[in-house]
């Protein structure tokens, strides 16, 4: 490769880049009703979810099936500090919380009535619970289907954690009716428009730092693990250090995408954090290539986008929807429609010359070994 | 000492339930390494043909004996279905057959949703089991006694028929060495639907049982198949005892952690506990020994 064309992929990734933030908070907001951008806000904040998950499954072989645990853990975390700070200044307790009983708020809501302690917890505290299940699991070469199973027993013990709590969680309606955002009115249609801005600087920055892991050596090491996690052991590395890295980087960001979906959407249930949920962001990722930078962001958007406009015609036509997507993409198409092109012009070239020599599969989806 | 033989019956109670669901998964995720999402709607699905014949039969004493083997064929034939029309083709994706089966999980419900509608049904237990069961002086719901000799019987005949049958040679044989059991003759392909039917049919033998339990709804299979499941990472892949000790553990834990806080945190405390667990064994309580390095 000369330095030309060196020079030119690196104008590309920043021209593509500049293209897109043009694109998502320059066009976006000027042409979408303030209730679509809404909606476009929430999809954004699946997308941040898809670029995590596109990493530690896509090139990491982690079957994540709990991400909705640390999308929830930054929502409630958010949730709780707005609603405190929403809370009448005489007695200091939710409203929520005084209609269920008397006994104020518990001690460990207390901490999160600082903005800056709870935007805080919204990084280290995902980060921490993936570091420890990270480091248990895959130190003990716990893996693969094992850690999938896992991964999805913690988020149904989440939501079933969340459901029975309802003086301290909001239970099964969860915790919704906010009425600020760090002193900024939510009803205004202005500050709408901020958390609609920041939602897509925080996932430019997240697909950015995931293409920086992508292309470095952690990358080339990550999908290493995934492909032949014994070899890269005798090289001298540790894959459960690797690994947990990926999975702590998706965790933080699935953290952030929930902390930013509560003042969007303006409601956080066990309803969008539990089993279903939490498989349910794979099929985006899957549908778009879970290999690909870009995929997972597409297809997530693509998906929830899909999803609002199906279920509001026809209601079980989208569960029916969803259960097809899964069967057929993932039985017949596993690297998405992102190797879809490869593919055929791979088949076609087959087609035009016998004698062409074996093309590297672009787009081949190893089992990873988690 | 009452208190404390109540909690050891109810968690028996409780791990013969989770015995039943994941005996099946002990043959298509422990034996053939399918990850079978969709067990928990093929335990729906028994549910709810034992609910079919009671409205067929009318008698719900006889109702039951009929359902058992009628749920068995039916969750039996969902499975091959399966097996024959998606997993055939993904062996060798173990972990993609869990997505694949989640996204047939969420169409089955979806029809059990659409046919017997969002309310759940009550199937009426006979009368030859209701009441208690009175035993020196302690007094056990019949329909849990039921439940729990169901469960025997069913790890009882599973074992001889893997034992001691020519089929079950054929089963094990595949699953230890496929190449060297398809050389000796041996049709793995279709060994392995006669596993995936068994499997499968043991979820809708499960699922009569559930009726027995209370209502059934169309989401009944979601709450037992990740307990499942763990009952089968508990007791180690491959061996029908490891899923009989880990279901009885974890459900005799379960009731005592439950009783002594509360269920919700119990299962966040019972999760730990596994985690732990696993710390400990990774492999589960049985391990069969090889010499590959994963």
């Amino acid at each position: 490769m000369n330095i030309r064309s060196i020079l030119s992929s690196r104008w590309a990734v920043l021209g593509g880049f500049a293209l897109g933030a043009i694109l998502l908070m320059g066009v976006a907001p000027a042409v979408l009703s303030d209730f679509r951008l809404g909606l476009l806000g929430k999809y954004l904040c699946f997308a941040m979810v898809a670029v995590g998950i596109g990493l530690a499954w896509g090139r990491g072989g982690m079957l994540v099936l709990g991400q909705g645990v640390f999308f929830g853990l930054g929502a409630y975390l958010m949730a709780m500090h707005l609603k405190l700070a929403d809370a009448p200044a005489s007695t200091g307790v939710p409203d929520f919380m005084a209609l269920i009983s008397s006994d104020g708020v518990p001690w460990w809501w207390e901490p999160f009535r600082s903005g800056a302690v709870t935007l805080i917890a919204i990084v280290v505290i995902p980060a921490v619970v993936a570091i420890v299940l990270g480091l248990a699991t895959f130190h003990r070469r716990v893996r693969g289907a094992y850690f999938a199973i896992l991964s999805q027993a913690l988020a149904a013990a989440f939501a079933i954690w969340l459901i029975g709590n309802p003086r301290s969680t909001g239970g099964s309606t969860g915790l919704n009716n906010f009425k600020g955002f760090f002193g900024f009115s939510l009803r205004d249609p202005a500050n709408r428009l901020m958390l609609y801005l920041i939602a897509a600087g925080a996932l430019l920055a997240m697909i950015a730092i995931a293409r920086q892991l992508m292309v470095s050596r952690y990358g080339e090491l990550l999908v290493a693990c995934r492909d032949a996690e014994e070899r890269v052991r005798f090289l001298g590395y540790n894959p459960a250090t690797i690994k947990t890295a990926a999975y702590t980087v998706a965790a933080v960001m699935a953290g952030i995408a929930g902390a930013l979906f509560v003042p969007i959407v303006g409601i956080i249930s066990p309803n969008d954090v539990g089993i279903v949920p939490s498989i349910g962001l794979l099929i985006g990722v899957a549908i778009g290539g879970r290999t690909t930078l870009l995929g997972p962001v597409l297809g997530a958007i693509a998906v929830a986008w899909a999803e609002t406009s199906l279920s509001e015609q026809f209601p079980s036509g989208w569960t029916y929807l969803q259960g097809l997507l899964f069967m057929l993409v993932v039985a017949f198409l596993p690297g998405g429609l992102a190797s879809l092109a490869p593919t055929l012009r791979d088949w076609r070239k087959h087609r035009r010359s016998d004698t062409a020599a074996g093309q590297p599969g672009v787009a081949a989806v190893p089992e990873g070994s988690a | 000492m009452e208190v404390l033989l109540t909690q050891l019956f109810n968690g028996l109670s409780g791990g013969s339930i989770l015995l039943l669901a994941a005996l099946g998964l002990a043959l298509t995720f422990g034996q053939m390494g399918v990850i079978n999402m969709a067990h928990g709607e093929f335990i729906m699905a028994g549910a709810y043909t034992a609910f079919v014949v009671q409205k067929a039969l009318g008698d719900a004493g006889v109702s039951l004996l009929v359902s058992l083997p009628v749920a068995f064929v039916v969750g039996g034939l969902l499975g091959v279905v399966l097996e024959a029309t998606l997993l055939r083709r993904m062996y060798h994706r173990p972990l993609d057959t869990l997505l694949v089966t989640f996204g047939v999980s969420l169409v089955l419900q979806q029809l059990a949703r659409d046919i017997f509608g969002t309310a759940g049904v009550d199937v009426p237990a006979p009368a030859w089991l209701s009441g208690p069961l009175e035993v020196f002086g302690f007094s056990f719901p019949r329909t849990r006694v039921f439940i729990l000799v169901l469960a025997i019987v069913a790890v009882i005949v599973l074992a001889a028929l893997l034992k001691l049958t020519p089929l079950g040679r054929r089963i094990r044989a595949t699953v230890q060495n496929r190449q060297l059991a398809e050389s000796s003759g041996i049709s793995t392909r279709r060994t392995d639907l006669i596993t995936f039917f068994v499997g499968s049919g043991l979820a809708g033998v499960a699922g009569v049982a559930l009726t027995l339990m209370g209502s059934i709804s169309s989401n009944l299979g979601t709450s037992y198949v990740i307990d499942a499941f763990l009952v089968v990472v508990i007791g180690g892949i491959g061996q029908i005892k490891g899923a009989v000790i880990a279901a009885f553990v974890l459900g005799v834990v379960q009731s005592w952690v439950e009783y002594s806080t509360t269920a919700s945190i119990g299962k966040v405390i019972v999760f730990a506990l596994i985690v732990a667990f696993l710390q400990l064994r990774p492999q589960g309580i049985y391990v069969v020994r090889s010499r590959s390095l994963a």
